[in-house]
């Protein structure tokens, strides 16, 4: 792989992520959150994304949006022409156009977002986090470190309930079980990450004095090129909806 | 790098939470560029000296007496000067990649970045680990993983090597060619290695220190004179010398009935056989070593025999004597059922541990099985595997040795008709290793069989096992 997204800085992929996100969060309509995810569709296979992925990781967010979208054009707060009412239901022209909006911005913050930080590198961007944001080295490398073992405990999990099983403790009822196994995992994961802080200072870390970093992280044209990017996608979003005179910036934000 | 000495003075350790001491009274020098073999019975405080002389252990772990020094000053604050590699060799690894976790030990000494590449191929060369720079960590073998610890601690070049078992996990033919890899690798820097298999290391070491459990140093010279003329003695004190095994072979038992069977049986997880398929019978009175290397699929097939996996395919039958009324195949039983029938001790003892204490670790098993007398049980249990100075400390803060030694005492706590065991001897002194054939050969006789998947030949002829070997994948 080797698109814009790969060559980009993880943490500039992070920062620009979260731009993106925090620019949409600011008006609720369709035109801007619809335009970004439009192009953000379309930029982000070029850059790199893979499709796939991108939509197996974002299941969630795929099932998470219109459930958000229906409860919003039933509930939300009713404003224009009534098409429904029965009940609490109250469905009317502003909580459909409501719903759309609040749809389309959670595709387009989670499809983007996970299209931007997907199969990040979790080395490379604590590498970043440390030398380009400059953040505590204890902190960022411990997490790095810890977040390796994260991936191991599944498998410890599956060894857990074969030993418990040996152990003559596996048939009390399910909740009982899963909570007796839930804490011996818990037991098992502060005694790894024990003796991985031991491990860590068996090679001088968390010494007094500076360290060097083998592999040197820093800002290139490929992270100019995706905030460049991203800051065209919004500037476009926003002019369509101002445009369009859907930009519609939420009360807190009016002043 | 120019090799570093190390001087214990009236030095003593005791861990935080313990009454008695690891290590105490330890007067002890090592000469910059000495090669030591490092000997004592288990829990002698073999790890505890190296985890000091690296300068990792912490205030807060415990409580520190007399000085210990290298190169004349505090370990604790000459952060790289030792490099330490830990018992478990995963217990090294800390990050994703292979070669960022080599570099991990010279980006915290301050390398300069320019020449970090250049001491990350020549340590992966050192140790003989041709594997690419970005393979993942986490797909190493056992074998490989203890390169990796190695190679982690030849690119910080230290004045001193401190390895604590750095062969035990690996199989015969990985064993001399970790230590010839070791051997060349540390030419020049002083190197203290903990190890149980004397033989492996006494023609290739300098000196042997042997500590004695409770304080001291019990001998110390060189190793014609420590091994040989003191030898006998040090046996006796659960030393491991070389020679003959403090248990002889026995011929193998006449069998009793039929127990468990494995028919066509391929052994996997999530649907992939690792091995090949084997049969085999379990007898009553009957001992199978299962052998082979690293990767094999030996304790994926010890976990489908003990009623933990299923099988990916072929059977494994209860006969009825063994399944008593139930089901013939095992893993549908219930977990309390397996207890009085098929034990399983793992790879990993802290898999196993559910208690905060050694003694309630132990009254698990009965208690479950609602046997009477549990107390006694416990009591007896605690002074045959030699824990009964550790009844109440809790079982993740035991020695790698007391560890294993407490595994096995729970399988045998419900008294299983079948036990299955995963390196049973593993760590362990001369002394255990005596009392755990002792014990295996009286279950043996009593009628219970024991499956037992071991690297161990001695404990395997000590048993008077039937070998099966498995092929390596």
């Amino acid at each position: 792989m080797t698109g814009l997204l790969a060559r980009a800085e993880p943490v500039a992929r992070l920062l620009v992520a979260l731009g993106f996100a925090a620019v949409l969060v600011i008006s609720v309509d369709p035109v801007s959150a619809g335009t970004a995810l439009v192009l953000g569709a379309l930029l982000l296979p070029l850059a790199g994304a893979r499709v796939r992925r991108v939509l197996v990781q974002a299941v969630p967010v795929l099932v998470a949006a219109p459930l958000a979208a229906v409860t919003i054009a039933l509930y939300g707060a009713p404003s224009g022409r009534t098409l429904l009412a029965a009940g609490l239901v109250h469905v009317t022209e502003g909580s459909l156009v409501l719903a759309l909006a609040t749809l389309l911005r959670v595709l387009a913050i989670g499809l983007c977002g996970i299209g931007l930080l997907g199969g990040v590198d979790a080395t490379r961007l604590a590498d970043g986090m440390a030398q380009l944001l400059h953040l505590p080295v204890r902190f960022v490398l411990g997490a790095l470190a810890a977040f390796r073992l994260f991936g191991l405990l599944g498998d410890d999990w599956r060894a857990l309930a074969l030993a418990r099983r040996a152990r003559g403790v596996a048939d009390r009822g399910r909740v009982q079980r899963f909570a007796g196994q839930a804490f011996g995992l818990l037991v098992l994961s502060v005694r790894r990450a024990t003796v991985l802080a031991t491990a860590m200072e068996a090679r001088g870390f968390g010494g007094p004095g500076p360290r060097t970093w083998a592999r040197r992280a820093r800002f290139g044209r490929p992270d100019l090129v995706l905030a460049l990017g991203a800051a065209a996608v919004l500037a476009v979003a926003v002019a369509a909806a101002v445009l369009a005179g859907t930009w519609n910036p939420v009360a807190g934000l009016r002043g | 790098m120019t090799p570093a000495a190390l001087v214990a003075e009236g030095w003593g350790w005791r861990h935080a939470g313990r009454a008695g001491w690891a290590v105490r009274g330890l007067d002890l020098r090592i000469e910059p560029g000495e090669r030591v073999l490092l000997l004592g019975a288990s829990g002698a405080g073999k790890s505890t000296l190296l985890r000091a002389l690296a300068g990792v252990l912490g205030d807060d772990e415990g409580d520190q007496e007399g000085r210990l020094s290298i190169d004349g000053g505090d370990p604790r604050r000459a952060r790289g000067r030792a490099g330490l590699v830990l018992q478990a060799p995963d217990a090294n690894t800390v990050l994703e990649r292979v070669g960022d976790d080599v570099a991990f030990g010279c980006e915290n000494l301050a390398v300069p970045a320019e020449r970090i590449a250049g001491r990350v191929a020549a340590a992966l060369h050192a140790v003989g680990l041709t594997v690419p720079l970005d393979r993942s960590t986490s797909a190493l073998s056992g074998g490989q993983q203890q390169r990796l610890a190695i190679a982690g601690v030849l690119a910080m070049e230290p004045g001193a090597v401190l390895l604590d078992e750095p062969t035990a996990n690996l199989d015969p033919g990985g064993v001399v060619e970790v230590r010839d890899a070791v051997l060349a690798a540390t030419a020049g820097a002083t190197l203290v290695v903990v190890e149980h298999r004397v033989a492996v290391w006494q023609h290739h070491v300098d000196r042997v220190v042997v500590l004695q459990p409770g304080g001291g140093v019990l001998a110390d010279g060189s190793p014609e004179r420590v091994l040989g003329a003191l030898g006998a003695s040090l046996g006796a004190a659960g030393v491991w010398v070389p020679g003959p095994p403090p248990r002889p072979p026995r011929p193998a038992a006449v069998e009793g009935a039929l127990l468990l069977e494995a028919v066509d049986l391929a052994a996997g997880r999530g649907g992939s056989a690792v091995g090949g398929a084997v049969d085999l019978r379990l007898c009553a009175g009957g001992a199978l070593a299962v052998l082979g290397p690293n990767g094999a699929g030996k304790s994926t097939l010890a976990l489908t025999l003990a009623g933990l996996l299923p099988p990916v395919a072929g059977d494994v039958v209860a006969a009825p004597a063994l399944a008593r009324g139930l089901k013939a195949s095992p893993v549908r039983w219930r977990s309390r059922d397996l207890l009085s029938r098929i034990g399983c001790v793992f790879q990993q003892p802290e898999h196993q541990f559910l208690a905060p204490t050694v003694r309630q670790e132990l009254a698990v098993g009965p208690r479950a099985t609602r046997a009477p007398d549990v107390d006694e049980a416990v009591d007896a249990m605690l002074d045959r595997l030699r824990l009964a100075a550790l009844a109440d400390a809790n079982p993740f803060t035991l020695s790698g040795g007391e560890q294993r030694r407490l595994s096995v005492a729970t399988a045998l706590a419900t008294a299983p008709q079948v036990l299955v065991v995963d390196e049973p001897t593993f760590g362990q002194d001369a002394i255990t290793w005596g009392a755990l054939v002792d014990l295996f050969r009286g279950l043996l006789d009593a009628g219970t069989a024991v499956a037992a998947v071991t690297h161990d030949e001695d404990f395997a002829a000590a048993l008077g096992a039937e070998r099966l070997v498995l092929a390596a994948a």
